[in-house]
């Protein structure tokens, strides 16, 4: 699992692994019950905290999208995310509102807000989902 | 006489009020935090603002003017001995005795602490690739830091200091000192205290950042409230640019 962090754009470090993990589960690289690497195995990939990864985990834990079991690991959750489709629709449609609300603000028009969503999906595409835990 | 204990066991490092003076310039004015057991403290600061001097109290190699020092429940000035032996210490200016080959540094440095673990450190003289015939005066500037790291880690320490241990490296020794740090805290209940100018590498590390300026503490906090604390138009700031907007903001006349 490869992930890409930034210390430059202010967003938390646990909060980047939350979303780059739920990303690579939405778009199917991550399966379900597979393992996420061992916290201590990706603090030190990542050069961060283990305090940090453990919090991403929990949270990701939390949102439903993996489980922990006992003394093994943390697996994908067989549901991936728990919710049905019209209300991921739902909570998706507030985070749009609440992006093109601030877009406006900031006097970036919706095409270039759509384009910027186009590039971000190419560069998470890129991401390469084998990494650590994983001998080719 | 020595006051009776009153720290919390998972404290390990109390500075209170501790004020230093060097001539007229405060190094250290009125300077009290706390770091709690099994954390990674992360102390910023331009040159010049206290962290070295600071670092220098918590080694008990200096004894504070005013306030009170307590590591491990102890005063370091008082008990060298039964600090130092729980402490790693390494600095951007680590004195090894160029003389030494590698192998007798290890040697000679084990003698010293019995929790000396021989496999970690051969472990860590090849992860470094420190050849042990070489002398420590030969060696470039970023061995020698591995070497200094490798002496510092090898006894499994409670405590890690780590005053600028990144200066002048190159990204490579950088990765192994970063590492060193993650690979430590991941060990059961050991702290973490380190200096940095990096603030990229802070910010990967530490769950508590102080940041310093003037021999005072601008901040300090779990590093996640103080970026919470620290948000400009809805883009919460990055370390660097929080250290910018104290750092330049006018200060005392």
């Amino acid at each position: 699992m490869q992930l890409h962090l930034s210390t430059s754009d202010g967003v938390p470090i646990y909060l980047q692994i939350v979303n780059q993990v739920k990303y690579l589960v939405a778009a199917g690289r991550l399966k379900r019950d597979e393992e996420l690497p061992p916290i201590r195995t990706l603090a030190e990939q990542l050069l961060i905290n283990p305090n940090t990864v453990a919090r991403a985990y929990r949270e990701l834990e939390l949102a439903g999208v993996v489980t922990k079991r006992r003394t093994t690991g943390t697996y994908v959750s067989a549901a991936g995310s728990p919710l049905a489709k019209r209300q991921r629709i739902k909570i998706l449609t507030q985070r749009v509102d609440a992006l093109l609300a601030e877009a406006r603000q900031m006097n970036i028009d919706t095409e270039a807000v759509v384009e910027l969503i186009q590039e971000r999906d190419e560069a998470l595409r890129s991401l390469n989902p084998f990494g650590v835990g994983r001998t080719t | 006489m020595i006051a009776p204990s009153v720290l919390p066991d998972d404290i390990v490092i109390e500075l209170r009020g501790v004020t230093r003076k060097f001539g007229e310039k405060r190094a250290l004015d009125n300077i009290s935090l706390r770091v709690r057991r099994g954390v990674v403290f992360g102390l910023v600061g331009p040159n010049g603002a206290g962290k070295t001097t600071l670092i220098r109290h918590v080694l008990g190699l200096l004894q504070a003017q005013m306030g009170t020092v307590r590591v491990f429940d102890r005063d370091p000035v008082a008990d060298p001995v039964g600090v130092l032996s729980r402490i790693g210490y390494l600095s951007e200016e680590n004195d090894l005795p160029g003389w030494m080959r590698v192998h007798e540094l290890i040697r000679y440095t084990q003698a010293f602490y019995p929790t000396w673990d021989p496999d970690y450190a051969e472990e860590l003289r090849r992860t470094f690739g420190l050849d042990p015939a070489a002398k420590v005066k030969h060696l470039s500037k970023g061995q020698k830091a591995r070497a200094g790291l490798l002496v510092a880690l090898a006894y499994r320490p409670e405590l890690l200091l780590l005053d600028e241990p990144s200066s002048g490296l190159d990204p490579l020794v950088r990765r192994d000192i970063l590492g060193a740090i993650v690979r430590t805290i991941a060990d059961e209940g050991r702290t973490v205290l380190f200096s940095s100018h990096l603030l990229d590498e802070v910010e990967r590390v530490s769950d508590y950042v102080a940041m310093l300026n003037r021999g005072q503490i601008v901040f300090a906090g779990e590093l996640d409230d103080v970026k919470q604390n620290h948000v400009v138009e809805g883009r919460p700031l990055s370390l660097d640019e929080i250290f910018l907007a104290q750092v330049s903001s006018p200060g005392t006349p």
